[in-house]
Parts: structure tokens; C-alpha cells; sequence
């Protein structure tokens, strides 16, 4: 059923890594309901949704810009984008 | 403890399973795409992030995505002083009213494909209307089939054309939501026009122009139908813009590998740009 999306493995981790992100954001929500509203240090009112979305889209693009600037390995963008959700989500 | 009620998420439901059929499902596809090779037939071969590399550093990406940021850019700065003018002078009351909103929604019923179709017989320097006029009685040489700024004049004024009426849309809707008291006030304090429209009407305005320029960026940063059906991309490569070069890719060249990569930049460069400029205009209002 599923052979016309053409799935593999790794895209496949890629999205259950993401939906077990905002699976578990729910559930924190629903424990803890207000999203943990903040002001953070690049003065933006950041709940945990928001703190999960940029650390995403940071990560996209770190990866690209060490594709296209860089190319394999990709340990060096693992790296940074693991900092940069840490970051997001105790500062931002 | 405070217990809320989270029954009204089951009520999102609906949406969710329609975004997920015409949205989520079928960018998983793409993802699933980029990172693999087919020769059709429903065959796939692994690559890996070749294609991504490959696009990120093609001369003929880079142009394409300069020509579509070209064109976002003259559009907005165009349109929206434009859109805000026509509607600052619009009528507030009265008969006129009605008929000036009807006038200005008329180009937005007109299909993009058919605006295409029109600008390019209009635009066309023997037989158009306009090209025959610039060419034959104002002996401007106009002919947007071969010279590369012709081609782009014709299509930033179609767009102009098309979509000016939503900012002024827009912003009128902003406009006519300003009690009259603010204008009673102003002018007991003997504020100039332009004081009124700085202190008074652009501020009210802002939220409507936040949303007049984000629709504005998306629709045109994703624009294809109406430059593909004037100008075809041409002349050379003048006016291709990414969507036009991605769909020669995809189904073209029936490169779906590279093309999903390339498409995949480009949505990241839409959430990109909407997102920043998004928190950049509501900063204030949430602080």
C-alpha cells in the first residue's frame, strides 16, 4: 500500500523522530497545560512548540549550508544542530 | 491544581486529516524522493544527500533562486505603497464604495492562467494591444519574446496588475476599522496628513499588512502559472523562476530525485523568510 511513497528507512526515522517530538510535546502539554510561555535571549516569546520548530528548522539548515558549503561527513552538522536544540530549548 | 478543558483539540481533528491528505502525506513522498534514484516504474535506488549537494551547488539553482528573490522583492515594494495608496483613497462611505471594492476584486476572479493568456497576447508587439502601442506609436522597442528587461517589465506589471487589489483589500478593511475618534482627535490637535497616516492609520493598519505581505511573499515566491503561460521562462532563461525550473526538473527531465531536493530548499526557504518576518511584525504587539 505504502510502495508508491517510496519509503526507506532513514526518511522513515526522520519522521518518527519528529512525531515522537510532538507526541511528547502533547503530552507534557496536557500534564503541564500554557506551553511554558518565556521571553528568551533573542527576545522572543518562545513556548515549547516554538522552541521545538526552530530547533528543526535550525537543524535543516545547518545541514544544508554544510552540504553546500562543506559536504561529507555530516558528523560536523550533528554536532551543531544537537547544540542548537539545547540551546533552544534552555535559552530561547 | 487548574484543570483546563482540551476537548475543543478533538475539533481540529477534521482539519488535521485534510492536511494530512493534501499536505503532510505527500511531502513525505518528496522526502522520501530526495534522497533516492528512479528510472520509473515504481524502482528506487539509494543516494543519499547527492542530490541536495548537487542542487546547493548548481550555478543554474543559484540563478534561479536570485531571479525568484528579484521578483518577490520588486512585487512587494511595488505593490504594497501601491496597495496602501489606492486604498488611503478610496471612498469610506457612500454609493462609491461598493463599487470601487467590485472594481479592485475583479482581477482576483480572473484564473492565473487566463491572466497569463491575457498579458501575453496583450504584451505581444505586433498584434497586442500594448505591444503594438509601445512599438508602432510610441516607437519604444518593446518585445518581451526577445529582450530579457521587457519580459520582466511585462511581468512584474501583470503581477502588479493581478494581486495589487488584495493589499488594497487589506488594507482598506484596516482602514475602515479606525473609529472616528482618532481622526476627531488628530485634528483638534492640528496634526498634518501625513501625521495622521503615520501615527494613526499605518499603525492600525499594521496587523492587515502583516498578512497582506505574508500571502504576498508565499503566493508570489511560489508563482508559476502566470510567468510559465507569458513567457515560458524565457526569453533564454530570463524569467525562469524556481518554480518554473523545478517543474522543467521534475517532469522535464523526469529528474524526481534532485527536483524533490530542490523543492525541499525551496519550502525551507518559504517557512524561513514567512516565520522571521512573521515574529519580526508581531514582536512588538506580544511584548
Amino acid at each position: 500500500m505504502l510502495t508508491w511513497m517510496a519509503w526507506t528507512w532513514p526518511t522513515a526515522l526522520v519522521f518518527i523522530g519528529i512525531f515522537s517530538a510532538i507526541a511528547i510535546l502533547c503530552v507534557i502539554e496536557v500534564r503541564h497545560p500554557g506551553g511554558d510561555e518565556r521571553k528568551g535571549v533573542l527576545g522572543l516569546t518562545t513556548t515549547r512548540g516554538d522552541r521545538l520548530f526552530l530547533s528543526l528548522l535550525g537543524t535543516s539548515y545547518i545541514f544544508l549550508a554544510w552540504l553546500g558549503l562543506i559536504g561529507m561527513p555530516l558528523w560536523g552538522p550533528l554536532a551543531l544542530s544537537i547544540g542548537w536544540g539545547v540551546f533552544c530549548f534552555w535559552k530561547v | 491544581m487548574k484543570t483546563e478543558n482540551q476537548k475543543a483539540w478533538f475539533f481540529v481533528l477534521p482539519v488535521l486529516a485534510l492536511v494530512a491528505f493534501n499536505a503532510l502525506i505527500p511531502m513525505m513522498t518528496v522526502v522520501n524522493y530526495s534522497v533516492q534514484e528512479t528510472f520509473g516504474n515504481n524502482q528506487f535506488f539509494w543516494e543519499g544527500l547527492t542530490w541536495f549537494e548537487q542542487i546547493l551547488r548548481s550555478e543554474r539553482f543559484h540563478a534561479a533562486l536570485g531571479r525568484q528573490f528579484l521578483f518577490t522583492f520588486l512585487i512587494l515594494i511595488i505593490e504594497v505603497p501601491l496597495g496602501v495608496a489606492i486604498a488611503l483613497s478610496m471612498p469610506r462611505s457612500g454609493p462609491w464604495v461598493s463599487v470601487c471594492l467590485v472594481l479592485m476584486a475583479l482581477p482576483m476572479l480572473i484564473p492565473w492562467n487566463v491572466v497569463g493568456a491575457m498579458w501575453n497576447i496583450f504584451a505581444l508587439p505586433d498584434i497586442g494591444l500594448l505591444g503594438y502601442f509601445l512599438n508602432h506609436t510610441l516607437g519604444i522597442d518593446y518585445d518581451m519574446t526577445q529582450n530579457p528587461f521587457a519580459a520582466w517589465v511585462t511581468i512584474i506589471t501583470m503581477d502588479v496588475w493581478h494581486w495589487t487589489s488584495l493589499v488594497v483589500l487589506l488594507a482598506y478593511a484596516g482602514l475602515v476599522s479606525i473609529p472616528d475618534a482618532y481622526y476627531q482627535a488628530a485634528k483638534i490637535d492640528g496634526a498634518s496628513n501625513w501625521s495622521v497616516f503615520r501615527y494613526i492609520q499605518l499603525p492600525k493598519m499594521k496587523n492587515v499588512l502583516t498578512i497582506a505581505i505574508l500571502l504576498r511573499f508565499m503566493d508570489s515566491f511560489n508563482i508559476y502559472t502566470e510567468p510559465f503561460v507569458l513567457t515560458g521562462g524565457g526569453p533564454g532563461n530570463s524569467t525562469t523562476l524556481l518554480s518554473i525550473d523545478l517543474v522543467k526538473i521534475a517532469l522535464g527531465q523526469f529528474d524526481l530525485g534532485p527536483a524533490a531536493a530542490m523543492s525541499l530548499i525551496y519550502f525551507a526557504i518559504t517557512l524561513l523568510v514567512s516565520w522571521l518576518f512573521y515574529t519580526l511584525m508581531t514582536k512588538d504587539d506580544l511584548n
